[in-house]
């Protein structure tokens, strides 16, 4: 099990009383009608996937309730960082590039 | 050579000693006609049925580790066909059909038994979509019953139907073709039967690039091994093939994410079935070695970690307790996770990529084991003409684009 650390409760809680939210730093297209069938595609159903860093929204469901997003290795399953939605993604040290 | 039972009786009469290796070990050659990446289940019999159906020898199955080490490996082996939509129904049967007599085709004990598989519903929700599911079912020609639970509890003793139960059991759906076969075996027999026709396995041999010829149609595939030419590349690839995928530049729909099971302690045979309950998640058969082999749900994030959390494997136990009572003081051997490839739409992904002569396999999910013949049997079709298999042709990759999803809510209820 993880151990999530909440950026707003700033607390480190058990992975249960978090929601995973999918790949973070996905933006909806703006204007949904003007783009093609290919990016519209792209938006709903391409991810990543990464063996590796990933970038993924987790919400605090049974704490404040709130998204917040959150870096970690897909191999190790080590979380790296967490940090607010809208945020912009941290760039990691040599412990996140290890 | 051929199991019989006149070679069983001389090699034991030889003390065992005198048994070849069941399948060549070659290095890889400079090129073929064709690679499949991945020697699971799946790729082995893609393998197969090119060499026997097409008459393509000159093919070679690449595997970063072991032969059957994956998925294939790491599954509970269960066998049904009962999906709800047309084109799921169309593939899953397909390979139904090809499990009865995979064992004399390939002369190799797959361990096939179909000793039914039976899913519980345990409330008025269940109750209405199995029944949608056993009347779909039936108007396709596909064996599934609906039964009470008396019937349910005639059917698998062991099983608690009990009205105090927390999620009583009301009635199940039942297909009594569906079961289980020996996982290994089945990656074995393909290899053994595809290696004697001449397909070349390479173990150990991780592919790290796919080359690409100037116009952009695959040229071949750089291993740790060299590189190997070919004019088609299938990527078989399950928990890996975003990684795979990548190498050309080429986008999937898929999440990967630990999906576990674990087996008990052996014990004396008490277990008759296939239980299944997708409202709590949990299924349990046993296997010939007493195990009682349970499967759990997958981790709520993607993960290329084959572990799984305790927290997942404990919910699972507390429901298979409740429903088996007798199986409470049993200590669990093992635990394990395989990473399945998840789509959008819980069905798998099978035909052309956007790069030529690349072709894809892929997002069986928690479900893949059942249709290893039927898939690997339609892909060979792909590989070898370049078109989709009319039953292989509905789950193109295209469809993300164009809508034509294939949102198969009968897939393990671990997928969704």
């Amino acid at each position: 099990m993880l151990l999530i650390r909440c950026p707003y409760c700033a607390t480190e809680r058990p992975e249960i009383e978090f929601r995973h939210g999918g790949q973070a730093h996905v933006a909806r297209p703006a204007d949904p009608s003007a783009v093609d069938d290919a990016a519209w595609s792209e938006y709903l159903f391409f991810r990543d996937n990464p063996k590796g860093v990933a970038a993924e929204r987790w919400r605090h469901v049974h704490g404040c309730g709130r998204f917040f997003n959150c870096l970690r290795d897909t191999v190790s399953d080590r979380i790296l960082a967490t940090y607010p939605a809208g945020a912009p993604r941290p760039t990691l040290g040599a412990e996140g590039a290890r | 050579m051929k199991f019989s039972f006149a070679s069983v009786l001389s090699n034991a009469l030889g003390g065992n000693a005198a048994w070849p290796a069941q399948w060549r070990s070659p290095e890889p050659k400079a090129s073929y006609d064709a690679v499949i990446v991945g020697a699971g289940g799946h790729g082995l019999a893609t393998a197969y049925y090119m060499a026997k159906e097409r008459g393509l020898t000159n093919v070679a199955v690449i595997e970063k580790g072991w032969l059957g080490g994956g998925n294939t490996g790491r599954n509970t082996t269960i066998i049904r066909s009962n999906y709800l939509w047309e084109e799921s129904e169309a593939i899953y049967e397909h390979a139904m059909g090809l499990w009865q007599e995979l064992s004399t085709e390939l002369n190799y004990n797959v361990m096939y038994s179909a000793r039914g598989v039976m899913m519980l519903a345990h409330d008025r929700h269940d109750v209405e979509t199995f029944k949608r599911h056993v009347h779909a079912n039936r108007l396709a020609g596909i064996d599934n019953e609906w039964i009470s639970a008396g019937e349910a509890k005639a059917f698998c003793p062991p099983l608690d139907v009990s009205p105090t139960l927390r999620f009583p059991v009301v009635g199940a759906a039942l297909q009594r073709c569906g079961g289980v076969a020996r996982h290994d075996a089945v990656a074995w027999g393909y290899a053994r039967a595809a290696s004697a026709m001449g397909v070349d396995i390479v173990q150990n041999c991780a592919v790290t690039g796919i080359r690409r010829d100037p116009s952009g149609a695959v040229a071949g595939v750089e291993t740790s091994k060299g590189f190997i030419g070919a004019k088609k590349v299938g990527v078989v690839a399950a928990g890996h093939t975003s990684t795979v995928m990548a190498m050309a530049g080429v986008r999937m729909p898929l999440e990967s994410y630990p999906l576990q099971a674990l087996v008990s302690e052996p014990v004396k045979p008490f277990m008759p079935c296939v239980v299944m309950s997708n409202k709590i998640h949990a299924y349990m058969s046993q296997s010939d070695k007493g195990e009682l082999v349970i499967g759990a749900g997958t981790d709520a994030y993607t993960s290329y970690s084959q572990r799984g959390a305790l927290h997942i494997s404990e919910h699972t136990l507390e429901a298979i307790c409740e429903l088996f009572p007798a199986v409470r003081r049993l200590r669990m051997l093992r635990n394990w996770g395989g990473i399945v490839d998840v789509t959008p739409d819980r069905s798998p992904i099978i035909g052309r990529t956007p790069v030529a002569g690349l072709f894809v396999n892929c997002g069986w999910g928690t479900g893949g084991f059942k249709a290893t013949p039927g898939s690997g049997h339609v892909f060979a079709h792909t590989l070898a003409t370049g078109e989709p298999h009319p039953i292989a042709a509905p789950f193109s990759l295209d469809r993300f684009r164009t809508g034509r999803l294939i949102d198969e809510a009968a897939a393990a209820a671990v997928a969704h």
